[in-house]
């Protein structure tokens, strides 16, 4: 859109310095990786790459990323399902309640995740754990999944709002039943839409330490976790800040495919530009 | 619950789908059920559920000695918080905290999410920018907490790039604890302010130009209205996760405590469940109360 | 063997009930009340449990919650390593979660998913009570006979005889001091607490309730009025004095320190140049070599710690805790152990294989040292020094650090 020069040069330069403080500290952890001191002492007096080498034949960061990663796809998987379904019902049937459920969808992530970590550890401990299940990665997956479902359903059903129901209805008037017209029809529809939804969902679950912490049994251990950890290990904190550098590199590509794959990095995207 | 109205399909299919299909078309009733169970179950029985069970445990007490639950009704919990100034103290402070986080990051999102989604031209670096944004999420929390450390600590990163002005930084404290949240919740208040800015039609704004508005009338008068819910779907993540948070002020907040600090001391120290579990009633009540206002500004659908 | 140990589990739980309802809630703690029901502060038995007869097969796996320091893999630093050696010769594969505090631990212990704990004292009676951890047959742990036998069968780690853990190691809370900011070495803890203290604003104190009781020995010792007889057995009065002194230390800290690791860059930073602390932290700041640190024991006295490692009652894989326990106190390990952290090592032939003069600095064969520190205990409403049930309890103690802070 047209803008005058001074305002387009004003948001430019609001823009570089917002950026500037989003990557500096990030530029602090990236120098504290090769930072020589082991309390990430500033500023640094002398280097090491060990931090990267030690990083890179570390076995508990590759155990926890695995474990992050499993934790990350089984909440993402329930999230999508369970999202979708509940996105479907809102934006295609009008029934009493319609209000409430998006309300109840929303409450998992808006309501602090430290209540949401206490209250999962008090129903798991008295309803799971005499049934034999113990604490484990499982109960990680139901946690996680709880507060990835609203992202999802967010993502969905703003699709499904914006493409109408009117494709669908020429699907079935022509003669589709519902299992075709979702296969052919809707699903291509909202494709974008759950990626955007799942990648945000990983990115939550990836991410997310407190609810974890209350719901992982003994033996599992996320990269969040294990990060946690290792910060409260002598000699062994600047380690964290190698892996977190690599993490971040490694997650550019992925990330930036994914939005490709979603066709633009915000979940609202015209259907007529899908690729 | 009962399915109505906008049912939109009303000849039945004339072939090529399965008997099952065929069936479950003749009964939108039972679709919606199929399609509702599952979840309700999740977060109607499992969630909600859960904060049940959490909250009922607020009426019970431990055994001082030996931490078992005494599972019988008492009030005594609910009188400790209530009576005790320092619980009000906290919960104020943390309030501010969240509202301080929440300004902060309305004022940084605005410029940086309008430049991406209504200035910049090309499609590659619209994206470019908005995966600039969102990528510190994946350096994970406590990492940049510690890089928080590091910049604000006694002759850490900022008073050492200070020092050649002869100033100093505020060190560890509540206006780090402000700047550290701040900082780890702005992409959270910048995405749906880009996804309202991204849906607002460039000619509405243009429109106003057109009619000899001012940059700043036209932001006031035309983009503010139209992105509050993005805004207000922003501040629910940023005042939620700042009433929820305990390490960060841990990290870099000196001798601060906040609210989620009583929460987590009780139930992850002390093994004072139910006194958590009264204290937890505060903000959920804040965050309910808030919701339930916001509900109407379609803020929800943004989050 | 799951469904075994949930088997004995009910059954202890039942003999429990059994013993409650029939009144034998016998007082160990003298002045109890009279009725065991009525009484909310008359100590009624611990669940009773049965230690094992025999150690079997390892179960392939051991869950640990262990202060940081006591059961290093290798990860920390691939020379300090006594878990791998113990997975090469049992086959149990260990799991180890740091507990920050004795609370935390307690916490983690009451999820039922361990199998042990390294607890202080301020831990030990409450799991035994609640039924958290079982008695322990010594005569299954070899190592046991050559431990110091000032710390066997302690009113810390037993009950009526009966042992309830293998001591680990023991030491004494420390004054630490930056010796370049802190030119006259401190000698009293009133370095804490004097409100004109040239290091306002500067000082390091640890982050948990316990740490009243080293302003109620700061008070035993410079208050007679008080009459302050144990600091952790404090009426209103004097709970209140102790309360109120550490408000007042309020604005000289900098910052409390829950986990070490914050210490540790607290003082490196000269953020606090002056605090509480444990000897493993001043290594690890003189290993550092940002700053130079000093720490001795207050004249006052001092506080301090002595670690169990128990069995929990609803242990998956006791012989492994079993097999663990003989590991961590067998003369070699338990010298790693200590020297690692900067404690005395329970084990007295640890002595042998120590760096020389290890074990005098810590004073780890002397009882008379051992005996005068005020180790960690949990405070009772039924006063630990017997004048009845008139102290606060550590319910009281947790909300009052929480006002304390602010």
């Amino acid at each position: 859109m047209n803008l005058s020069k001074s305002a387009r040069w004003g948001l430019t330069a609001i823009t570089g310095i917002v950026l500037v403080f989003i990557y500096f500290p990030l530029l602090v952890v990236l120098i504290n990786s090769f930072n020589a001191s082991k309390v990430f002492s500033w500023p640094p007096t002398s280097w090491t790459t060990q931090w990267w080498s030690k990083a890179a034949t570390n076995e508990g960061v590759r155990s926890a990323l695995l474990t992050s990663v499993k934790a990350g796809i089984g909440a993402t998987l329930i999230a999508i399902v369970l999202g979708s379904m509940v996105a479907f019902a809102v934006a295609r049937y009008d029934f009493f309640g319609r209000d409430s459920i998006s309300f109840l969808v929303i409450l998992p992530i808006a309501l602090p995740g430290i209540i949401t970590g206490i209250a999962l550890n008090a129903s798991f401990s008295t309803v799971l754990v005499p049934l034999g299940i113990s604490f484990g990665l499982f109960t990680v997956i139901l946690g996680h999944a709880t507060f990835c479902i609203v992202v999802v359903f967010n993502n969905v059903v703003a699709r499904l709002r914006r493409t109408g129901s009117s494709l669908e209805e020429a699907a079935m008037d022509l003669g589709a039943g519902p299992f075709q017209t979702f296969r052919d029809v809707t699903f291509p529809a909202v494709r974008s839409a759950l990626v955007a939804g799942a990648l945000l969902a990983f990115a939550l679950s990836f991410d997310e330490i407190v609810v974890t912490s209350f719901t992982a049994g003994p033996g599992v251990e996320t990269l969040p976790q294990w990060i946690f950890n290792n910060l409260f290990r002598p000699n062994q904190g600047p380690i964290i800040n190698a892996v977190a550098a690599a993490l971040l590199i490694a997650f550019i590509a992925p990330v930036y495919l994914a939005m490709r794959m979603s066709d633009g990095p915000s979940r609202v995207v015209q259907v007529g530009a899908e690729p | 619950m009962s399915a109505l109205a906008t049912e939109p399909m009303t000849s039945p299919p004339s072939g090529g789908s399965s008997s099952g299909s065929a069936f479950l078309y003749r009964h939108p009733r039972l679709r919606l059920t199929g399609l509702l169970t599952a979840p309700m179950l999740w977060l109607g029985v499992l969630y909600l559920g859960s904060l049940a069970i959490m909250l009922v445990a607020a009426f019970w007490s431990t055994d001082e000695f030996t931490g078992q639950l005494i599972k019988q009704p008492t009030l005594k919990n609910f009188h400790t918080l209530l009576t005790g100034q320092v619980y009000w103290v906290v919960a104020l402070r943390t309030l501010g905290i969240a509202v301080a986080v929440t300004v902060i990051d309305m004022i940084l999102a605005v410029p940086i999410a309008f430049t991406a989604a209504k200035v910049v031209k090309s499609r590659g670096l619209r994206y470019a920018l908005v995966i600039a944004v969102t990528m510190p999420l994946w350096a994970g929390y406590l990492v940049k907490g510690y890089a928080m450390e590091t910049m604000f600590i006694n002759n850490g990163v900022i008073d050492w790039m200070l020092a050649p002005l002869g100033l100093k930084g505020p060190g560890l404290g509540i206006p780090a604890t402000i700047f550290s949240l701040a900082y780890l919740w702005l992409p959270y208040m910048i995405l749906p302010i880009y996804a309202g800015l991204e849906r607002l039609p460039d000619s509405l704004i243009e429109a106003s130009s057109d009619l000899g508005a001012s940059a700043g009338k036209t932001f006031r008068g035309v983009i503010l209205p139209m992105i509050v819910p993005s805004l207000i779907a922003g501040s629910i993540f940023t005042f939620s996760l700042t009433l929820g948070d305990y390490i960060m002020v841990k990290i870099v907040g000196g001798t601060t405590q906040m609210f989620a600090n009583i929460i987590y001391d009780n139930v992850g120290v002390a093994n004072n469940l139910p006194l958590a579990a009264a204290a937890a009633v505060f903000p959920i009540t804040v965050i309910v109360i808030y919701l339930l206002a916001v509900r109407r500004s379609g803020a929800l659908d943004n989050l | 063997m799951q469904r075994l140990s949930r088997l004995f589990t009910i059954t202890a739980a039942s003999a429990a009930v059994a013993l409650m309802a029939a009144g034998c809630g016998s007082s160990t703690t003298g002045g109890g009340g009279s009725s065991a029901s009525s009484s909310p502060t008359g100590r009624p038995a611990p669940p009773a449990m049965t230690a094992a007869t025999a150690v079997g097969e390892g179960e392939g796996e051991l869950n640990l919650i262990a202060w940081a320091g006591y059961a290093e893999n290798g990860s920390t630093d691939p020379a300090v390593d006594w878990v791998t050696p113990f997975t090469d010769a049992t086959g149990c594969k260990v799991n180890v979660k740091i507990g920050n505090t004795s609370d935390e631990m307690v916490t983690l212990m009451k999820t039922g998913q361990y199998d042990g704990v390294s607890a202080s004292g301020d831990a030990t009676l409450r799991l035994i009570y609640g039924g958290d951890v079982a008695p322990v047959n010594t005569d299954l742990v070899p190592n046991y006979a050559t431990i110091s036998d000032f710390l066997k069968l302690k009113p810390w780690n037993s009950v009526n005889d009966v042992a309830y853990g293998i001591p680990h190691g023991w030491g004494a809370n420390v004054l630490a001091w930056n010796t370049a900011a802190v030119t006259t070495a401190p000698t009293s803890m009133g370095a804490l607490f004097d409100p004109n203290s040239p290091y306002k604003g500067k000082i390091s104190i640890y982050d948990a309730p316990t740490y009243i009781a080293d302003a109620a020995l700061y008070l035993m010792r410079t208050k007679p009025d008080l009459k302050i007889t144990n600091p952790y057995a404090l009426d209103d009065t004097q709970f209140a004095a102790a309360v109120d002194l550490l408000k007042q230390q309020r604005p000289l800290v900098s910052s409390y320190w829950a986990d070490y690791t914050h210490q540790v860059a607290s003082f490196d930073s000269q953020e606090s140049v002056l605090g509480t602390s444990w000897q493993v932290n001043v290594n690890l700041i003189n290993a550092d070599a940002k700053v130079k640190v000093d720490s001795a024991v207050a004249s006052e006295g001092a506080t301090g710690w002595s670690d169990t490692w128990m069995l929990a009652s609803k242990a998956a894989h006791p012989n492994c805790m079993y097999k663990w326990m003989d590991w961590i106190t067998s003369p070699k390990v338990n010298d790693q152990v200590a020297e690692w952290f900067g404690e005395a090592p329970a084990q007295t032939k640890a002595c042998d294989v120590a760096t020389a003069g290890f074990c005098d600095q810590f004073h780890a064969l002397d009882a008379a040292y051992a005996d005068s520190i005020y180790y960690w205990t949990t405070p009772t409403a039924n006063c630990l020094d017997g004048r009845g049930d008139i102290c606060k309890d550590y319910a009281a103690w947790v909300q009052a650090w929480t006002e304390i802070k602010g």
